[in-house]
């Protein structure tokens, strides 16, 4: 079943074009990635699925993303419950200089989630979720910039599902940390598409290959070919999709 | 639009095309020469083509080491991950068929000067016929060439034909004269693995058509009938 589904969507940053003609679907519990060169508009495909692109002055979208048959581009469309509803994990990890308690219950707070679970409860839900609890559970109260790099990830993981989100949205969430912490968060995300949607940006063809079950392949704005993630590695439709993974171009 | 940011990967690739090719002259020749040695009954190349089986196995797993390393370090995708993994199957496939010659040597050995219940003519035609194809077969195979894989083991059929014709030959000998029995057994099994080894010449060639349509195809040469799982 698919979660989202993107029809024909072009996106302008002032006159230039970034994304031509984007169509696809990506489907609920699944892991879907997207690959291809840098500047090649995989990030701001990402970006508007949560409409994080409306805070760019000049940008412009023509298209629809449903998100579950609402069109989330929709004038009524309540920006913040989307955001909520597609949660984002960025490229390095930006958790808030506060407790690591405090990190994961700011959003719950914010937007007063937690009346049918006591806070505590969505911390620890939140934390053992990230795969983080046992190793924090007796540090609470710690500086989050205490924690290392894919402990912190790990954290800002935890700090977007403490609100429920449907999809989370990751732009490189790796790039940033050692190969055993990538590791750690490769895993994360198995453990994690049983309830969400998760959508992945990644330089990185082998951990696409790893971690997804279906690809897209992004070229100069275009979307060259989407497909089974077990597909697209072994043997590919398009010859710029075996070329790119076979890093014979890009 | 190989543009050489992998010329790392396309050299290895290479190396290993062109080790499989080797290992194939090493097992046609053998192949060749272990029928040789039982038609002119000589039993020192015999024993040199027994013993030089290990010469085989050694370079299989060589074969197999360094791809793997190659799989280790430089992350195929796609067409160059169906290289690797085909070269993996295919120096199986190469040593097995060593394996069968080894056999056949063995059975030389077994015979000695025993003289002959019949003059051998249709094994040599298929042990020709054996070489030729898996010859042609590799050259398919290194080249990812799917017209020429699909079209090889139509050949296999004529050697069935004479495997099934030696066969009733020598069941006949058998049945005429008990005295044959061992012989003829040994004579059997000489076809047999000749036919086996035709076989396996079809699987190197189901091989270079999975690397260039990344369908694995089990070829029927019989019937013409083709099974496809992408």
């Amino acid at each position: 079943m698919s979660k989202i589904e993107v029809k024909n969507l072009n996106f302008f940053y002032g006159d230039f074009q970034a994304l031509t003609g984007i169509s696809l679907e990506i489907r609920d519990q699944h892991i879907t990635a997207l690959i291809g060169p840098s500047g090649c508009g995989k990030s701001t495909f990402l970006r508007c699925l949560n409409r994080m692109n409306d805070t760019i002055s000049g940008t412009r979208l023509e298209g629809k993303i449903l998100l579950d048959d609402q069109d989330i581009y929709d004038e009524d469309t309540d920006v913040v419950d989307l955001r909520r509803r597609v949660g984002m994990v960025f490229q390095r990890p930006n958790p808030f200089p506060k407790s690591i308690y405090d990190n994961v219950a700011f959003g719950p707070r914010i937007l007063g989630l937690h009346k049918e679970e006591s806070l505590d409860e969505v911390v620890e839900r939140s934390l053992r979720g990230a795969a983080l609890w046992n190793e924090v559970k007796d540090n609470l109260a710690q500086d989050a910039l205490g924690l290392s790099l894919g402990e912190q990830q790990r954290l800002c993981i935890a700090r977007t599902i403490a609100t429920e989100p449907e999809v989370i949205l990751m732009d490189e969430p790796c790039s940033a940390l050692d190969p055993i912490a990538t590791l750690e968060i490769e895993e994360l995300m198995q453990s994690l598409k049983s309830s969400y949607n998760i959508v992945i940006v990644t330089h990185s063809m082998q951990q696409a290959a790893r971690v997804s079950d279906w690809t897209g392949f992004f070229w100069l704005g275009e979307m060259v070919e989407f497909g089974a993630t077990e597909k697209i590695f072994t043997n590919p439709d398009k010859e710029k999709t075996e070329s790119y993974i076979t890093g014979r171009f890009g | 639009m190989n543009t050489g940011t992998r010329e790392t990967l396309d050299r290895k690739i290479q190396e290993h095309l062109d080790d499989i090719l080797l290992l194939g002259s090493m097992v046609e020749q053998a192949i060749i020469n272990s029928v040789k040695a039982l038609k002119e009954q000589d039993i020192e190349e015999a024993q040199r083509i027994y013993d030089n089986d290990k010469k085989i196995n050694q370079k299989r797993f060589e074969i197999e080491r360094q791809t793997l390393i190659t799989v280790a370090t430089q992350q195929p995708m796609a067409r160059d991950l169906r290289i690797l993994a085909s070269i993996l199957d295919v120096s199986g496939e190469l040593e097995r068929i060593g394996d069968y010659a080894k056999g056949i040597a063995q059975i030389t050995l077994r015979i000695g000067d025993e003289p002959f219940i019949k003059p051998l003519i249709d094994i040599p035609k298929m042990a020709d016929l054996t070489s030729d194809m898996l010859h042609r077969a590799l050259e398919a195979f290194v080249r990812a060439d799917a017209e020429t894989a699909q079209s090889i083991p139509k050949g296999d059929d004529e050697i069935d034909d004479l495997y099934n014709q030696v066969y009733r030959e020598l069941l006949v000998f058998m049945f005429k004269d008990p005295t044959t029995i061992d012989q003829a057994t040994f004579l059997t099994w000489v076809s047999h693995n000749l036919e086996r080894a035709a076989d396996r010449v079809t699987n190197i060639c189901e091989r270079a058509i999975f690397i260039a349509t990344g369908v694995l195809t089990e070829i029927s040469a019989s019937d013409d009938e083709t099974q496809s799982q992408e």
